[in-house]
């Protein structure tokens, strides 16, 4: 369990946890082998002078975390660690992004010279949001988890921003932080800041499971587990404190008690009741205007082929609000969502705001507060299928506001479809048969008239400087439209252009947002999908907001040091646009002239006075990039140039100088 | 009817009043001044997004019921009230939509096709 302390001499190494027991009595003696002048403080060496309660690290004490390592004595036998790389290695994990610490040296070693460097094989971050944000972007494409190493205390902080994403988005990461836990072991200075006692508390609120394993043992258990929950619909990140001492210590006799790795079973998804599958299918078939909103709904590729074939057999119209690419564009049931107005039946699936589908707030009403308004009509019937509703949290609000539902299934919605679908055409009498086809009559027009809209909004500014998003997004498209594309991000707010114009159809057309909205999540994560996509062959892009490349750009770093290939097109509108809106919007309800200073918009929301060159910052991390590209005929010419680049393996970036939405 | 149309065109005719008076110069920098291109972005284009898809650019609002709306709004929008958003201001971002060029034909533009 303990971590030998560096520059001990041979009778002070001995007292580690494994004679901890014997050793009681000799526990002033590990006191006073702390190494440094300082330490030598102790309950029977009382100070001279009064002292400060908290002392900074003197030079040695420092100089043994940031200095050179001291010579470690060479451990006999197998290390603990080298045994959780082959815990590891049955999980077949793929890739550890990660950006390394000294709390997790031993397992770090071990995964890139015992284990190989493969399964998993080392990516280098430069930040631990970038490391757990790429994870999350791989899992959409991929369908599997990636593991990330992170540092105690300050890595886990840098991390927890990226593990709350992950939670509000049901995505699964696998997080393990070193920490030095035996305070009385382990290196004085800064291990100490960098250890905590239960750094799992953290990030607890909003993870699924965490756990603390003390042996090797525990330790196998405890990964095959983490794998598990995570892996378990709703899907979700988990955490384990990974003591340094164990990793770093030998192998030894556990009593004669054999080693062993549980092997990992897949868990099934939970499915919806079947008395309660039958009441939702008998209203959806009664009903005259149904509505199917979704949200996480399609896990998978299948998802989307589910939904068709339930919405084909209501001929109800689908509302996708895009957590997943649940529902072709391109089909005629996919409606805009003032169909809910209308409806007298909704079922939603893997919502995660059933409230704010069938309500409506307004900002700013009387006395500054804002005020609610229901989008439905009386009577209104609603379903939900949410598998959310079996991990719901106290503390961070995630679940949003309550609303009362007529049936209501705490079950994955993928793994419910197949018998909904089932029960739906059970109880569709004849009768019904007629109606139920007029309506999907009207939707294909409704579809037709609603594309010529679009078409008219998007030939809007077209020739403007900035250029405008939707230019930005159908020049993109006439340059990639005969790939095997995948957009990757889009978190610069482009005015759903590619939703609204692009033909996507399939699962990795469009992978969703961030979950928390946390900003930062689009570079990492379109770096992780682009990742899971290069070794399937397929080409990324993704559309790249200012902001949210500045929270961490150093990903930048990684895709070219791992030759990650990735388009990725600047959507620069020179500010933090959500905020510049928001602040603007308070004085005006406050009869304020807003103050910009000497910039665009409301000052503290610009980023501009001076203008980030993001060409230049993406060159000197090792991409191709290009910019500022204003003018709009400059921007065809540039995208094909640097798709060539991304064709031949490279990252390339375009700054382009855009409206604002 | 006669009442209806005759208030269309006293409306039409404030409206060209006003845009001639107006500065569509001083109206393109109110319209940046007072962020008004926030939302609706610089040529008043819109968005599906940020200002529920109203277009401003050539509106074919008369300038009373642009000012009214500006005014008081529907409260997705914040009002802009004379204090901060002086007539003058709003007579010249007036002329200066009209001054925007009318937008292409999607069938014109082939990645619209």
């Amino acid at each position: 369990m303990a971590r030998k302390d560096l520059g001990r001499d041979d009778s002070q190494t001995k007292l580690n946890r494994r004679n901890f027991l014997t050793g009681v009595a000799v526990a002033g003696a590990a006191v006073t082998a702390a190494p440094g002048a300082n330490a030598a403080t102790s309950a029977e060496t009382p100070a001279a002078s009064p002292r400060p309660s908290a002392l900074p690290p003197t030079a040695k004490m420092a100089a043994a975390e940031t200095g050179t390592p001291a010579e470690l004595k060479h451990e006999g036998g197998k290390p603990g660690s080298d045994f959780m790389v082959d815990v590891i290695k049955t999980l077949d994990i793929k890739y550890l992004p990660c950006n390394p610490a000294s709390s997790f040296r031993a397992l770090h070693e071990s995964l890139i010279d015992y284990g190989k460097n493969t399964s998993p094989e080392f990516l280098t971050c430069m930040h631990e949001e970038s490391a757990v944000g790429m994870a999350h972007g791989y899992f959409k494409i991929a369908g599997k988890p990636l593991m990330t190493l992170v540092h105690g205390t300050v890595g886990l902080q840098h991390a927890a921003m990226g593990i709350y994403n992950a939670w509000c988005d049901r995505v699964p990461v696998i997080v393990v932080g070193g920490n030095d836990l035996d305070a009385a072991h382990r290196p004085p200075g800064v291990p100490t800041f960098h250890s905590a006692q239960d750094i799992n508390a953290l990030v607890r609120d909003f993870t699924k499971w965490d756990d603390t394993p003390t042996s090797p043992q525990h330790f196998a258990q405890s990964m095959v587990r983490m794998y598990k929950t995570a892996m378990t619909p709703p899907y979700g990140p988990v955490m384990m404190s990974l003591d340094a001492g164990l990793q770093q210590e030998p192998m030894r006799d556990y009593g004669g008690e054999k080693l062993y790795i549980p092997r990992y079973v897949p868990s099934s998804p939970p499915q919806g009741d079947t008395g309660a599958v039958k009441e939702a299918a008998k209203l959806l078939v009664n009903a005259e205007r149904p509505v199917i909103v979704v949200d996480r709904a399609a896990r998978t590729p299948n998802g989307i082929k589910l939904l068709v074939e339930l919405a084909e057999l209501l001929q109800a119209a689908v509302v996708d609000q895009g957590g997943r690419m649940n529902f072709p564009k391109t089909h005629y049931l996919n409606r805009p969502p003032n169909v809910i107005g209308p409806a007298d039946v909704i079922i939603g699936m893997e919502l995660s705001d059933f409230w704010a589908v069938v309500n409506g707030y307004v900002d700013n009403g009387d006395h500054g507060i804002g005020f609610n308004e229901t989008k439905i009509k009386p009577g209104t019937k609603l379903i939900s299928i949410n598998s959310v509703e079996l991990i719901t949290k106290s503390n961070y609000q995630d679940f949003q506001r309550f609303q009362v539902v007529d049936v209501s299934m705490p079950a994955d919605a993928e793994a419910t479809l197949p018998a909904l679908i089932e029960a739906v055409k059970s109880a569709i009498p004849d009768s019904r048969k007629d109606a139920i086809a007029k309506r999907g009559e009207a939707f294909r027009k409704a579809s037709a008239n609603g594309r010529e809209n679009v078409r008219k909004a998007a030939a809007l500014s077209w020739d403007a400087s900035p250029i405008s998003t939707a230019r930005l997004c159908m020049e993109l498209w006439g340059q990639i439209k005969d790939l095997d594309w995948s957009l990757v991000a889009s978190e610069g707010n482009v005015s759903n252009w590619p939703n609204r114009l692009w033909p996507m159809e399939k699962h990795h057309h469009w992978l969703g947002r961030s979950g928390g909205y946390g900003v930062g999540y689009g570079a990492p994560a379109s770096v992780g999908a682009a990742l899971a996509n290069r070794d399937l062959g397929r080409f990324s892009v993704s559309i790249q907001g200012d902001g949210d490349l500045m929270y961490a750009p150093g990903v930048l770093w990684t895709a070219a040091r791992h030759k990650i290939p990735l388009l990725s097109v600047m959507h620069n509108n020179r500010g933090y646009h959500q905020e510049v809106m928001h602040v603007q919007r308070l004085a005006n309800f406050r009869n304020r002239v807003v103050y910009n200073g000497n910039d665009l918009s409301p000052l503290g929301t610009s980023i501009e006075n001076p203008d980030i060159e993001y060409h230049k910052l993406a060159e000197s991390m090792g991409w191709w990039a290009k910019g500022p590209i204003k003018d709009p005929a400059d921007l065809g010419p540039a995208l094909k140039e640097a798709i060539a680049v991304v064709k031949s393996g490279q990252p390339a970036l375009l700054n382009v100088w855009t409206q604002p939405r | 009817m006669k009442i209806r149309v005759a208030l269309i065109v006293a409306a039409c005719a404030f409206a060209a009043g006003a845009a001639q008076a107006a500065s569509p110069e001083n109206g393109r920098k109110a319209f940046v001044a007072h962020g008004c291109w926030q939302c609706h972005g610089f040529e008043g284009q819109g968005s599906a997004v940020t200002s529920n898809g109203a277009v401003l650019s050539n509106t074919e609002l008369p300038f009373e019921a642009f000012e009214g709306f500006v005014r008081g709004t529907n409260r997705a929008m914040p009002p802009y009230r004379e204090a901060i958003l002086p007539s003058a201001d709003l007579a010249d971002i007036y002329a200066f939509l009209h001054t925007v060029p009318k937008p292409k034909d999607p069938n014109s533009i082939p990645l619209l096709k």
